[in-house]
């Protein structure tokens, strides 16, 4: 393993120069320095991964290549020739595309339309187009069918369009920003797949990304991004995942799992012929049971989209649902959310700008949502100002928050810190159940080990869990049992001390025929 | 704990200023800029925009303009928390005027109603208030039925239920119901209050030989209440978590609906207090013509961003202009220009506004950028901390 900085010596194409070529990149944001002396040498015809972690700067730099702002010093050069980007277009026009992370399409399109809307010019938008992109849809094996409606594909088949999108561009190098963040692992493996016909084809990737297993088995070379900085760039052959994630986080990386069980026998969320119907009566949630014993968390499996937050907001009361909830003995599904949540259940909610936040409001103002009726943010039905003020201060000190004060709005923090002060809110009303959705998405790899220790501690006092979370290595890790959604019903138990993510990725997505 | 609290909180009084600096300049910036518009537009027409301004800043300190400027922007300053409420909550309350009308009608006739005779003046005053807030809210609780449970748009409703609402005040304000008329006159009012109802003035400004109306206090009422009930109730704090993001605030447990209706009801109540200060201190009797402030408070409500400071200064601002537009009559100054600078006024600090925000968002997060980013080249230490 070479922790040096020089790129690794391409061994094909000797004397070629790197399609992409990054030199002495820094770019400062003020106050903050976002990536200072980046060096990074991508051969042509390769996956190149660059790895770190959240807010490590992976995504300061690939805006930064694909021109969507400049760089303060440094060059770039791609097949050898220096380049300057003022905007996406001229990154585009010299054969950059960007896959994104969130998918930018039009679900009431068709795929064709999707392709060609912005670059009309180039073949138009009737059959030429068409042509074309079942031509290069052939020529890499994407298998995308250019009059399909967008919303009758699956996720997978939508990155296939995104990355055909940028093919049709002309894109010579692709940048795909976490790629497999919306992937079960089968998806991952047919995505993996397309790439490698992709590279066989002449084409270049760079490959974003933080899950390291999935960088080692499909990357040619790696580099390593470290607070700003190029840390390392190795050979995926001659690097173990462990010694990546040395690499990545300065330290040992973060384990969710949890040794010793301390499930009870009493029940604390019992949840009966639970479903939740669309306005024209279609049911996304379809009866669903289960319960939630004190000291256990009970993880969901599922693809996003087959009823899991449904779920989370019916029992939350957010959403008009039939069936029973019962907490703690008392039958709360006639109850607001108000009155849910001061009964004792707690909610990290999937989305936390649209759910669990008021961005524009300090972060004391923040600590009373969801608890503006308990102490000791109210007193009666006055507001207690002060009291949230010094209990915000405490939860900031006692979760690391990273925050100058306060009176900053919640907006200004970084995901991980406003996930931290979620979590910091909700634990501190020693919540009987919480209702804990994708914990630590989109959270760096200090803040997720923080969040895991103190489900995991409240879990030990006695707190239940029910837990959901696209990242299935969280939830076999953190879960005392495995339950499998699909389509609103779960469908399979799964023991989270024996099953591999595979396995769980197999039951999430073939679970409709009993024959599989 | 207080020990975490202290040291941050000096921290906390730096950052406010840094948010609020450019809130601040915002306005000034604005009103600079609609007074260049009105210069140019008096320059096109062969005037002098400077000799303009100065003889509407003279005769705007008159004194006798000061207690018209306060009279005024009592009016325009309960319209405009009334609006502002709904702001709050992101509800367009368009149908201030036409509640405000409704109000004071049915107030003012029940007031001069015989079967109230036993009752001293200032019990028939209270009663007049308390009636002309039911029936603002309930004028304005139409709206907001309809909007719980029909889904109409309460931007729709409220300007239909002003055209209703004057309807209804056309009808009842005929001799054949509620109205009277005095010898010798085409007016038709209600009856006219008895004397111990009228509200008698405050010699507020020196040198002015007429007194600002007693309703200011009510108007000052308001305001605090407004500020009581935003910053410091449970209600307050849903109904502003609701207004900036209403999907938060239902995770958080506030009833959407529930707040619509409440919003709804609360503007209401308060624009049914718009007509008062004149009944109460100067008309003593409905007349037709009540009404027409509905507008000039969305515009108030907007450049005093919502807040009950800020809307006062707005109101005083807007009630000066007004005032100051009668001098330029006799200066034969067309007096369309003062329209033009409120116009443009709002509209700039509209913009004015939005680019403070985020001038100062972006100031904050530079701030939390700078103070994260303080640790040493490596936090990997405190990385593994875990509080207990």
């Amino acid at each position: 393993m070479s922790t040096d900085v020089a790129p690794a010596a391409p061994p094909a194409g000797a004397g070629e120069p790197p399609a992409v070529q990054l030199r002495g990149i820094t770019k400062r944001f003020p106050g903050v320095v976002a990536n200072h002396d980046i060096d990074l040498s991508v051969r042509r015809g390769s996956i190149h991964a660059i790895v770190g972690e959240n807010g490590a700067g992976k995504s300061t730099l690939m805006k930064t290549l694909y021109g969507m702002h400049r760089p303060d010093e440094g060059e770039i050069l791609i097949d050898g020739e220096r380049v300057v980007f003022g905007s996406p277009q001229q990154a585009i026009n010299v054969g950059i595309g960007m896959v994104h992370q969130h998918f930018m399409l039009a679900d009431n399109f068709t795929v064709l339309e999707n392709i060609v809307l912005g670059a009309e010019k180039l073949h138009g938008i009737g059959g030429a187009a068409a042509r074309r992109i079942r031509e290069i849809s052939k020529q890499y094996g994407l298998g995308v069918d250019p009059d399909v409606l967008m919303e009758d594909l699956g996720v997978g088949d939508r990155q296939r369009v995104e990355i055909l999108k940028v093919l049709y561009r002309g894109a010579r190098v692709l940048i795909l920003d976490e790629p497999t963040a919306v992937l079960v692992p089968q998806e991952v493996d047919e995505l993996f797949d397309n790439l490698r016909q992709l590279t066989r084809e002449g084409l270049t990737i760079i490959f974003i990304s933080h899950k390291l297993h999935e960088v080692l088995a499909v990357a040619d070379a790696i580099t390593v991004i470290r607070r700003g900085t190029t840390v390392a760039s190795v050979d995926p052959r001659e690097v173990t995942s462990r010694q990546l994630a040395t690499l990545m986080v300065g330290s040992e990386l973060p384990s969710p799992e949890v040794r010793e069980s301390t499930v009870t026998d009493e029940r604390v969320l019992s949840v009966t012929d639970l479903a939740v119907h669309t306005a024209d009566g279609r049911p996304i949630v379809n009866g669903v049971s289960f319960t939630i014993h004190r000291g256990e968390v009970v993880g969901i499996a599922g693809v996003e989209g087959n009823g899991q937050a449904e779920l989370i907001e019916a029992i939350m009361g957010m959403r008009p649902a039939t069936g029973r909830v019962v907490l703690d003995g008392v039958d709360v599904s006639q109850w607001s959310t108000r009155a849910r949540r001061e009964a004792g259940l707690g909610y990290v909610p999937e989305d936390r700008h649209r759910q669990g936040l008021l961005l524009d409001a300090p972060l004391w103002e923040n600590r009373m949502l969801g608890h503006q009726t308990e102490s000791p943010n109210a007193r009666g039905w006055l507001l207690d100002n002060r009291g949230a003020r010094r209990d915000t201060a405490r939860i900031v000190a006692s979760y690391d928050v990273r925050t100058p004060g306060i009176d900053v709005p919640a907006g200004a923090l970084s995901g991980g810190n406003q996930q931290k002060l979620i979590v910091g809110r909700e634990m501190s009303h020693a919540p009987k159940v919480l209702l804990a959705a994708h914990p630590t998405r989109g959270v760096d790899v200090g803040a997720q080990a923080a969040i895991w220790e103190h489900i995991k501690r409240a879990r030990r006092e006695g707190m239940g869990v029910l837990l959901i979370s696209a990242d299935l290595d969280e939830l076999i890790g953190l879960s005392d049992s495995l339950k499998v959604i699909f389509r609103g019903r779960f469908v399979e138990d799964a023991d989270p001390a024996t099953v591999t993510p595979e396995q769980l990725g197999l039951a999430m997505t073939c679970a409709e025929g009993p024959d599989e | 704990m207080s020990e975490v609290a202290a040291p941050r909180r000096s921290w906390a009084e730096r950052l406010d200023w840094r948010q609020l600096l450019p809130r601040l300049l915002a306005p000034v910036a604005a009103l600079l800029i609609a007074a260049l518009i009105s210069s140019i537009a008096l320059v096109i027409s062969d005037k002098d925009p400077l000799a303009a301004f100065s003889s509407m800043l003279d005769y705007g300190t008159q004194p006798d303009s000061l207690v018209d400027i306060l009279n005024k922007s009592t009016d325009y300053y309960i319209a405009a928390v009334a609006v502002a409420i709904g702001f709050r909550m992101n509800l367009f309350n368009i149908g201030v005027d036409g509640q405000y009308r409704l109000a004071t009608l049915v107030a003012a006739a029940v007031g001069a109603a015989p079967f109230l005779d036993w009752a001293p003046g200032f019990l028939r005053i209270v009663l007049i208030v308390v009636i002309a807030m039911l029936v603002g809210a309930f004028w304005a609780g139409v709206a907001a039925v309809l909007k719980v449970t029909r889904g109409v748009s309460e931007v729709i409703s409220t300007i239909m239920l002003n055209f209703i609402g004057g309807q209804i005040v056309a009808f009842l304000l005929t001799t054949n119901h509620l109205g009277v008329q005095a010898k010798g006159s085409n007016d038709v009012t209600t009856p006219v209050l008895p004397k111990d109802a009228w509200l008698s003035g405050i010699p507020l400004i020196p040198g002015s030989a007429s007194d600002v109306k007693g309703f200011v206090v009510v108007a000052v009422l308001v305001g605090v209440g407004y500020w009581f009930l935003l910053g410091h109730t449970r209600l307050g704090f849903d109904l502003r978590a609701s207004g900036q993001n209403a999907t938060s605030a239902v995770a958080s447990g506030v009833n959407a609906r529930r707040m619509v209706l409440y919003a709804m009801l609360l503007s209401g109540g308060v624009a049914g207090l718009v007509g008062l200060s004149e009944l109460l201190g100067e008309r003593h009797a409905y007349s037709s013509s009540v009404g027409g402030l509905g507008f000039t408070a969305i515009g108030i409500a907007l450049l005093g961003r919502n807040s009950p400071v800020g809307i006062a200064l707005a109101s005083l601002l807007w009630a000066f202009l007004a005032r100051a537009s009668q001098i330029l009559d006799i200066e034969e100054i067309p007096k369309e220009i003062i329209t033009i600078m409120q116009g443009t006024t709002v509209l700039a600090v509209v913009v004015a506004y939005e680019l403070a925000t985020r001038l100062s968002r972006r100031a904050q997060q530079r701030r939390v950028g700078a103070a994260v980013s303080e640790p040493g080249p490596d936090k990997s230490a405190d990385r593994s901390e875990v509080p207990a």
